[in-house]
């Protein structure tokens, strides 16, 4: 009995599923969807490869990289962009000292929401160690009023809510701001960029609203001599992400070899422990 | 190697195994090496697991607490946190200091002088928590009007203990002074604590 | 305990023997899984995944214990307070991956347990309760993996409670209120958050009870075991300890090797990064999809997309329960008295599209809704249903099994008499 009617319920979902399956074949073949112009150009133009020396599975921070990161963050992402997750005291971790940690935040431009002793209204204070990087707008609605009605997000976390993040962020502002190219207008008419967007290769949908923010060589001057081309800052500020997205990758690593090494001798004693109690038995 | 009639019948422990503990076969070695290993590996496993509960890095981050000394008149005291605690910041008065000099060291309970816990040249700043050393109620004393005890210091309402000018127990359950928290004058009317 | 040559505990001490007298957990432990339960000679590595299962949820219920101390469960801070523990609570970042890993580890471990079970035959009688009970642990674990992926409060937790609640709008008539009664108002927000968060914290210790029924079940008859054949004598089993408990110590090893490899070297491996933005209820990711281990139910939610009779979606809603849910009726599908397929031809061959038909779902759920996918993904619904609710009856009617060996030690030395291999 059981065993009809769990087939006529089988049979139900079956022939149910194959009406969808049919529907599928039929419109495969009477209307094929339309390939767009972001899997063409996404196809054509794969991320470029920021070979950081924090990816891979040993990967470890270069951290005069990470400070060259910091900078160009400093002097030209901030300005639109928060890192509302990290803190001026994590500074310490890429090599800054406590008094240049203080002079950083001490010196940073915005500052933090604080209240007026005297009167109680809000007001603003100077940022110390212990504060995380100011918000750069109030609320969204003023990001989007001082953006042409778009949220420049926060970075903190950038590296990690995109795949292959560090790559992403090099590619994207190291690489992707060129102009967009005649065929792929002849092919797709409709994907022109739109008024107060850039056409950016290896954004998701091809149109970002952030104008280049790197232009020219030497926007960034470098007190550790590295020559500050276009591709080397991009190279930087994904290096100094990463590090933001994940402070914690060199412990993690390290930490991770010695765990590893340890499970290793234990596999190895358990696999003698059970030849060992087995040793007299067929199985 | 054991053959099929040789083997040791299914069912049974095999010998061995019962001596394990009294008498370790050199084979079995291993088996007490695995056990041990992975003992190690529990025990240190725990590590983390406990000290996830220690003060986190920003609650760590937070701990000085910077003090602007100059709108405290003598006789005033202000309430202020460090830690999260209750800090008092008073501004001794002449007459306080000299009755708090008076009192003849020895017979406290926690001896010792308003010199110890003040900063050389700034002896009239008594900085202490509010927490009293009893079972850590805020004593009452610091804020205009409240009942400073019968010593002139503070007053801890919940098991009356009385503290002096220099915030040092005199009366009541408590084992010990005010606690003093680091602190150093960065100018002459700014501090900070911790 | 329930075979007659199991051996009965013996306290040697003085202190052991008042404890047992008056409280008899040692015996009883004993009897469970130390040298008073007999088990099968032959088990073989596919045995390890009960093991590793409950080491799997040990390990989830210590992690999340201590998560939740740092936890906030508002949707104003969730997401925040994820990112203070990652960076500011002392080894918050292993214990937080260690937890999103584990959900993972236990999802692999189980599966291929319930694979285990369905190759060899584990779901028949005598041991028909066993699955059952397992079957709920399931349905447990996935409502408990569900909650506990809302919690961080990124989009893809956001999103993921707005299309799971989503489900119960299928239901005609009262799902709309069911939806909103779940969720304590009209979208995802601080009430959901807050009762996924108490009933994420709860349902872990309720998996713990059945387990213990599920292991209760499970030592009436005994364990199941590669030839399917029943225990006939005591030369066919061995304690549970030493033998299997330095079996299972090996893989317990090599499950942490694994594990500890995801952690330190691929934490965010098998997650989504949409998941690291905070949630939006005002922007819905390009592309949503589940954790991993959902992917194939996923995919036959996605594979109904014709209205018949009923609405599409609630087809697809019923075919995705329905297809945990039939599991429940398996020990009555398969009529085949042969419990192992090693011993029958045809239903191996199934099996084995089975699988791969399960993988094929995994894809599908996971990949991008192009036709072509669409195609495999309803091609791979339909035959997970037909397997389930024809093939395996049909099948175990029809099959001409293998002839099976008279005991299991008979296995065992016709395996190393055929072989000849120095015993181990």
């Amino acid at each position: 009995m059981i065993r009809w009617i769990s087939a006529l319920v089988g049979l139900a979902f079956v022939f149910v599923v194959s009406l969808g399956l049919f529907s599928s074949i039929v419109g495969v073949i009477t209307d094929p969807a339309p390939p767009t112009a972001e899997h063409f150009v996404h196809e054509e133009h794969p991320l470029l490869d920021a070979g950081l020396p924090s990816s891979g599975l040993l990967g470890k921070f270069d951290l005069r990289q990470v400070q060259r990161g910091f900078q160009v963050y400093k002097e030209v992402c901030a300005a639109c962009h928060s890192l509302r997750h990290v803190a001026f005291r994590d500074l310490k971790e890429i090599g800054y000292d406590e008094g240049q940690v203080k002079a950083i935040a001490a010196a940073w431009v915005v500052e933090q929401p604080s209240v007026n002793p005297e009167t109680g209204e809000p007001a603003t204070r100077k940022n110390t160690p212990a504060d995380h990087f100011p918000l750069v707008y109030a609320n969204d609605v003023a990001a989007r009023a001082a953006n042409n009605n778009a949220v420049p997000p926060d970075l903190s976390l950038m590296t990690k809510a995109r795949h292959d993040g560090p790559d992403y962020i090099y590619s994207l502002v190291g690489h992707g701001y060129v102009p967009q190219p005649k065929e792929l207008l002849a092919k797709f008419p409709d994907a022109a960029t739109p008024k107060g967007l850039h056409y950016n290769q290896y954004f998701a949908n091809l149109n970002i609203a952030m104008p280049p923010p790197l232009t020219s060589a030497g926007q960034v001057e470098y007190l550790d001599g590295t020559k500050p081309t276009v591709d080397q800052m991009a190279k930087d500020v994904a290096a100094f992400l990463t590090w933001t997205a994940e402070p914690n990758l060199d412990a993690r690593h390290g930490a991770g070899l010695a765990v590893l090494g340890f499970l290793l001798i234990f596999c190895f004693l358990a696999w003698g422990a059970y030849q060992n109690v087995w040793r007299d038995l067929k199985h | 190697m054991a053959n099929v009639d040789t083997a040791v019948p299914p069912g049974e422990d095999p010998a061995p195994f019962h001596e394990a503990v009294s008498d370790p076969r050199r084979r079995d070695f291993i088996n007490i090496a695995a056990v041990a290993w992975a003992g190690v590996g529990g025990a240190v496993i725990v590590l983390p697991l406990v000290n996830q509960m220690s003060p986190s890095a920003d609650v760590l981050a937070q701990s000085t607490t910077e003090l602007d000394l100059s709108k405290i008149a003598p006789g005033q005291a202000i309430k202020t946190t460090f830690r999260k605690q209750p800090l008092f910041v008073r501004n001794l008065t002449q007459k306080e200091m000299d009755e708090a000099d008076l009192v003849d060291v020895g017979t406290l309970r926690d001896p010792q002088t308003l010199e110890q816990r003040t900063k050389a040249g700034h002896k009239n700043w008594l900085i202490t928590l509010g927490v009293c050393t009893h079972l850590g109620c805020i004593p009452l004393g610091a804020a205009e009007g409240e009942n400073r005890g019968q010593y002139g210091g503070y007053f801890c309402p919940c098991h009356g203990s009385q503290y002096d000018t220099a915030a040092r127990i005199r009366k009541g359950p408590a084992p010990k002074n005010l606690e003093v928290p680091p602190y150093n004058f960065t100018s002459d009317t700014t501090v900070t604590v911790g | 305990m329930s075979f007659p040559w199991a051996k009965h505990y013996e306290p040697k001490y003085a202190l052991t023997k008042w404890v047992d007298e008056r409280l008899p957990l040692p015996r009883f432990v004993y009897s469970a899984v130390g040298g008073g339960y007999p088990v099968p000679r032959n088990l073989n590595y596919f045995w390890n995944f009960g093991v590793l299962a409950g080491a799997a949820l040990a390990c989830q219920i210590v992690t999340g214990i201590v998560l939740a101390m740092h936890f906030a469960a508002n949707g104003a801070i969730a997401f925040d307070s994820v990112e203070h523990i990652m960076r500011d609570v002392n080894a918050g970042w292993f214990l937080r991956y260690a937890h999103a890993n584990g959900a993972s580890m236990f999802f692999i471990v189980v599966y291929t347990h319930i694979a285990r079970g369905l190759y060899y035959g584990s779901y028949k009688a005598p041991r028909e309760m066993v699955w059952l009970l397992g079957v709920v642990i399931f349905l447990l674990m996935m409502a408990t993996a569900f909650m506990g992926y809302v919690l961080p409060w990124g989009q893809m937790s956001f999103w993921g409670a707005q299309v799971i609640t989503g489900f119960f709008s299928a239901i005609p008539i009262v799902g709309e209120t069911i939806r909103v009664w779940l969720l304590g108002g009209f979208a995802p927000d601080d009430a959901a958050l807050n009762r996924f968060f108490s009933l994420h914290y709860l349902l872990p210790f309720v998996i713990a009870a059945v387990i213990v029924l599920h292991i209760w079940a499970l030592h009436i008859p005994g364990s199941s075991n590669p030839t399917g054949v029943e225990v006939k004598g005591e030369q066919d089993t061995v304690p549970f300890h030493p033998y299997y408990t330095a079996k299972d110590g090996l893989g317990v090893a090599v499950f942490f090797l694994v594990f500890a490899a995801l952690i330190f070297f691929a934490p965010n491996y098998l997650g989504h990064p949409d998941n690291y933005i905070p949630a939006n209820p005002l922007s819905t990711p390009a592309h949503i999809v589940p954790e991993w281990y959902f992917l194939p139910f996923y995919a036959i939610l996605k594979s109904f997309t014709v209205d018949f009779i009923l609405p599409a979606k609630l087809w697809g809603v019923l075919a995705m329960f329905g297809s945990i849910l039939l599991m429940f009726f398996l020990p009555w599908l398969d009529s085949s008295p042969v419990r192992s397929a090693k011993y029958r031809p045809t239903y191996r061959i199934f099996f084995w599209i089975l699988i791969l038909d399960v993988f094929a779902l995994g894809y599908v759920g996971g990949a991008e809704p192009i036709a072509r996918n669409v195609i495999i993904g309803q091609i791979a619904a339909a035959y997970y249903f037909a397997h389930f609710l024809i093939i395996v009856p049909m099948v175990s009617r029809m099959e001409r099994p293998r002839p099976l060996p008279n005991s299991i030690t008979e296995a065992v030395l016709a395996k190393h008499g055929a072989h000849p291999v120095p015993a181990e």
